[in-house]
């Protein structure tokens, strides 16, 4: 039976977030519920928002109240820099046990539950295999808080899958996530001006890019596929290499003995090591990604071009970041549009104003952040994506403040490219 | 009483000069995944083990090069019986004290067969945890010897791996006991091979306890280096690190015995099989080793 009421914890979450906006687009899907402490960070059309505690104790009567078939967990933490190690255990090992023990009894109408777990089931070590298959332990008890906790929520969803053979149990681990828009430690570390490694190691990594997270998730939610599968992209890279790709130098600042004290030294000058990352700094690991392939999945992206495609916003991230306005939930404006009677054209939204559009032409500022920084060569590269009344402020711009000529010139033939393709003058 | 009835040990003789033909392999498992294997990414320089052509055909042509060609001058006989394709498990008596003979079976597999393969050698975990080395080690093709590692090569990529199943016991064993072969494991060899429906072919190599012969292991050095073993060499350790490549100029000779078949399923699971074949092999490769020595006039010259 296909999913046709679903329930995503984590709402609030990056994935549960976009999750919820890729399975809205899809027609057959009754209703979306989502639920979490914290208020969604992305714009949802149709899917409902309930806020729940931490514990997700009273999540039994919203399962029963809404005939949810299939539940969707995404809201496992596995950075323990993103929050405190109490707060994980809370969310990890007790939010876990109760939203299986919402979706168990004889009587539940949950048919499928789907659990986002992580390749720190593996933790890295130095006997390891050099790719983990789904059917492996980790040789070694687990050392860090959070691994602890995913081995204890993964615990957990075994026994509930061993006890609830009428459910179909999915568990998808995944490698680091590499993306423009989603935050992790190792995201950070990379974008330091240069990679930092430990002296004499040159670990082997396997990425995931975000859109192929997203996919994974909704390709299990869509699908019936018992088990567990381990959901990394192709290729898996050294750390010297995914330097190499980002253009930028490693740098070996992480001593190989005392390594734990020295990252407690560089923590208090603000460079963030996760205790859970300093063994995979060390050792690295690989994943074997098949029996998810074989399940039907295809990757959009390789390790590779999931390491380019941060070196490309990475780059780029400064120059574009005022496009992006943050969105904001509220909770009266989302109701009257699913609900209040006087919404005539459906779910569709106002389109949301540009920042950039409405801020061009009156601001005395630079239109774009830093401009004043930026090379020549980088500006006629952002040319192309700019809007022409985004255009023609820059041109006012730089015509009053720096008077480049090739910088000139590049805007007014983007212009007229823009015009001559039919581009309507903006106001 | 009766035996239970045994998978017979086939032990099949291969025309020379004419690769082992792959079996055709029945399906063992539901899902062979073997399809959905990672595609190569022409940009990268490393593999997904990390192994680095760059770095790899760098020493190949300086150090390697010296050594096999003008140093031991290896002398090659029965190549023909390294399978030209499909995975093949190669497996060796192990000596020196940074043992040479690994390095000079893949350059002998580069330079005398007639599809020159790359060769994956497997090495202690102990590798992996140390700094320097952890980074070096499989940029050169040296993989961990975890059962997983050698089965995903043998059989998934099928490619050619080099085993020792002496371990270190080989290669720390003292000059006095050269060319006595240590115990061989567990057998853990042999299964894999038979798992993965591979031949093994018993590789003797001759040379490489003169080359470096060990006079002493040095605890308390070893002790407070955290290496596996320090040994006592004619150039180490008072030669510094470098010492370790101070070979002395004995002549190597390589003899690459006929391959072993194993055809039929789930022959991996007889461990009273796996174990006959273990001994097997050792036997062969002792024999090898005593009959090249027997023929040697002079360490040095052959």
């Amino acid at each position: 039976m296909p999913s046709q009421r679903i329930l995503i914890t984590g709402l609030s979450t990056y994935w549960g977030g976009r999750l919820a906006q890729a399975l809205e687009a899809d027609p057959s899907i009754d209703a979306i519920i989502g639920v979490d402490n914290e208020e969604p960070s992305v714009e949802l059309e149709r899917t409902e928002y309930v806020k729940v505690g931490t514990q997700h104790a009273l999540l039994r009567r919203v399962v029963d109240a809404a005939e949810i078939d299939t539940v969707v967990d995404t809201r496992l933490v596995v950075d323990s820099a993103t929050t405190s190690s109490r707060k994980a255990h809370e969310n990890n090992v007790i939010g876990t046990m109760n939203i299986l023990a919402a979706c168990s009894g004889a009587d539940s109408t949950v048919r499928k539950v789907v659990f986002k777990s992580s390749s720190y089931f593996y933790g890295s070590g130095q006997d390891d295999p050099a790719f983990f298959d789904e059917s492996m332990g980790r040789p070694h008890p687990p050392r860090t808080p959070i691994e602890r906790d995913i081995l204890e929520a993964e615990a957990s969803v075994a026994e509930f899958a061993d006890t609830s053979p009428s459910v179909n149990v999915t568990v998808l681990r995944f490698a680091n996530v590499l993306g423009p828009r989603v935050r992790t430690s190792h995201i950070e570390l990379f974008s330091l001006p240069a990679v930092p490694m430990i002296l004499g190691f040159d670990p082997r990594y396997q990425f995931v890019h975000e859109d192929d997270v997203v996919h994974a998730l909704e390709h299990a939610t869509q699908r019936q596929l018992p088990g567990v599968y381990n959901v990394a992209a192709d290729g898996v890279l050294a750390l010297t290499e995914v330097a190499g790709l980002l253009g930028k130098p490693y740098a070996p600042i992480l001593p190989p003995w005392g390594t734990g004290i020295a990252a407690g030294v560089m923590r208090r000058i603000g460079l963030n090591f996760p205790s859970e990352m300093l063994a995979q700094l060390r050792f690295g690991r690989g994943l074997d990604n098949r029996r998810y392939k074989a399940a039907g999945f295809e990757y959009g992206y390789t390790s590779r071009e999931a390491v380019l495609a941060l070196a490309e916003h990475l780059r780029l991230h400064p120059l574009l970041r005022s496009s992006a306005e943050p969105y904001r939930y509220e909770r009266e404006v989302e109701e009257f549009l699913r609900w209040s009677p006087n919404v005539r054209n459906g779910t569709r939204r106002p389109a949301p104003v540009s920042g950039q559009a409405r801020g061009a032409g009156l601001t005395a500022g630079p239109p774009v952040d830093h401009y004043d920084d930026l090379r020549p060569d980088e500006i006629i590269s952002l040319i192309s994506s700019l809007e022409p009344e985004a255009l023609r402020a820059l041109r006012e711009y730089e015509n009053g403040h720096h008077g480049r000529a090739a910088v000139i010139e590049a805007i007014d033939s983007a212009v007229a490219r823009s015009q001559a393709s039919g581009g309507a003058p903006g106001a | 009483m009766a035996d239970p009835p045994r998978t017979p040990l086939s032990v099949r003789e291969q025309p020379p000069g004419k690769g082992a033909p792959a079996p055709a392999l029945p399906a063992r498992r539901q899902d062979d995944l073997r399809r959905y294997l990672p595609g190569v990414e022409p940009e990268r320089q490393l593999t997904d083990w990390g192994r680095s052509e760059r770095v790899e055909s760098l020493l190949d042509r300086t150090l390697v090069e010296f050594y096999y060609r003008y140093w031991f001058r290896a002398e090659v006989e029965g190549i023909e019986n390294v399978p030209a394709g499909g995975g093949a498990l190669l497996v060796s008596n192990h000596s020196g004290a940074l043992p040479p003979d690994a390095v000079m079976i893949g350059k002998a597999l580069r330079e005398e067969h007639p599809h020159p393969r790359p060769l994956n050698i497997t090495v202690e975990h102990f590798f992996k945890g140390y700094p320097g080395l952890s980074m070096l080690i499989p940029k050169i093709g040296c993989v961990a010897a975890h059962p997983a590692n050698v089965h995903r090569l043998l059989y998934d990529e099928q490619q050619l791996v080099l085993v020792f199943p002496e371990g270190r016991k080989g290669s720390e064993k003292l000059y006095k006991d050269r060319y006595q072969l240590r115990r061989f494991g567990r057998g853990g060899f042999v299964e894999a091979a038979m798992r993965a429906q591979v031949p093994i072919v018993p590789v003797c190599v001759v040379g490489a306890e003169e080359a470096q012969p060990i006079f002493a292991q040095l605890k308390l050095l070893k002790k407070l280096t955290g290496l596996l073993y320090v040994p006592l060499t004619p150039t180490f350790p008072h030669l510094g690190p470098l010492g370790m490549l101070g070979y002395l100029p004995a002549k190597f000779k390589l003899r690459f015995l006929e391959p072993i078949h194993f055809d039929d399923e789930g022959m991996h699971e007889d461990k009273g099989l796996v174990q006959t074949t273990a001994h097997e092999v050792r036997a062969r490769i002792q024999d090898g080793l005593f009959d090249m020595v027997s023929k040697r006039e002079s360490v040095w010259f052959g």
